[in-house]
């Protein structure tokens, strides 16, 4: 009987019709949870949070800059293991979660880029250096470009599918590389701020607003990836007759 | 405690103003694309869904009447 019950549970988890209507349910506070921890962020770090001594103001960057970069390695495993799912259950579910979060982790990481960027010029004295940091990260926006290339070149969405998933499996190589890259080649890029093992780096001061940061891009995060994933439901849906009932019941 | 003397001083950032400013009105930009553009494209979809179903209810009108007339 409980065998039964956890089944059924994984099946309805996998009914785009189930997730369609729940994340409905959720989007609203979800969405305000995010604006709001942003909102706090955002002006607790611009003008509240101390300046750093050494690099000045430059540092406040540092708000925009690591929590996109978390969420632009977080939503990697986020596309990796729904394109598993989907390769391994054929579940269809997962199959656009994967689609949806190509985009988002594209952008985050291209945030992370170009903030990088920004805040290399005053600091380091240049835009860009080919650090193994860098690189890496790169390396990670071709891999969501190529995510996101793979799933238009096929006219087939099993087909797309399956090729994006596996592309982004083969992907996973790059994100230790990531992680490490800072501490196997000691170049330009400074060493983690934050370490699940050890005490932060960082004052208290300027850690809380950086924490909240996170926890906003956490929940942005989920939000944005909520919303493709809705659209690439109904996309997909369309000839059912949830979605023809969903329609006919908004648009008179 | 709000660190700077006024807003002028606010918005140069001693020097950096440029660079802290770009890098937050780019991001924002983004970001905020991130979340409208599923919206958008999600009216879309529910327009066209929508078109269909008003063009398969014209269609059934058509056949019938022509049925009878038959």
């Amino acid at each position: 009987m409980s065998q039964l019950f956890s089944w059924k549970w994984f099946h309805r988890l996998g009914s785009p019709r189930w997730f369609y209507q729940t994340s409905g349910k959720w989007l609203p506070w979800l969405s305000m949870l995010a604006t709001g921890l942003l909102l706090v962020g955002l002006c607790w770090g611009l003008a509240f949070a101390p300046q750093d001594a050494k690099q000045g103001n430059s540092f406040r960057i540092i708000y925009i800059h690591v929590p996109a970069s978390f969420l632009a390695l977080a939503g990697y495993y986020v596309m990796a293991i729904a394109g598993a799912i989907g390769l391994i259950w054929k579940m269809k579910l997962a199959d656009m979660v994967m689609k949806s979060a190509a985009p988002i982790g594209a952008v985050l990481t291209f945030v992370a880029l170009v903030t990088g960027a920004i805040w290399g010029k005053p600091t380091w004295g240049t835009y860009w250096v080919w650090d193994a940091r860098i690189t890496s990260m790169l390396v990670l926006l071709f891999l969501y470009l190529g995510v996101i290339a793979l799933q238009y070149s096929y006219s087939s969405q099993d087909a797309a599918s399956k090729a994006s998933a596996v592309l982004s499996l083969v992907g996973m190589v790059n994100i230790p590389i990531i992680y490490k890259s800072v501490d196997w080649w000691y170049t330009l890029h400074q060493p983690a701020t934050i370490k699940f093992t050890e005490a932060p780096s960082m004052h208290p001061d300027m850690f809380q607003p950086l924490l909240v940061m996170i926890l906003g891009f956490y929940c942005f995060y989920a939000v944005a990836l909520i919303l493709n994933t809705r659209v690439e439901v109904l996309c997909r849906e369309r000839r059912t007759r949830w979605v023809q009932e969903l329609v006919a019941s908004k648009c008179t | 405690m709000f660190q700077f003397e006024n807003i002028q001083e606010f918005i140069q950032m001693g020097g950096h103003g440029p660079y802290v400013w770009s890098a937050y009105l780019i991001s924002l930009s983004v970001m905020i694309w991130l979340v409208v553009s599923p919206l958008r494209r999600k009216r879309k979809l529910l327009r066209d869904i929508n078109r269909q179903q008003q063009r398969e209810i014209a269609q059934q009108g058509t056949n019938s009447s022509s049925n009878l007339s038959t």
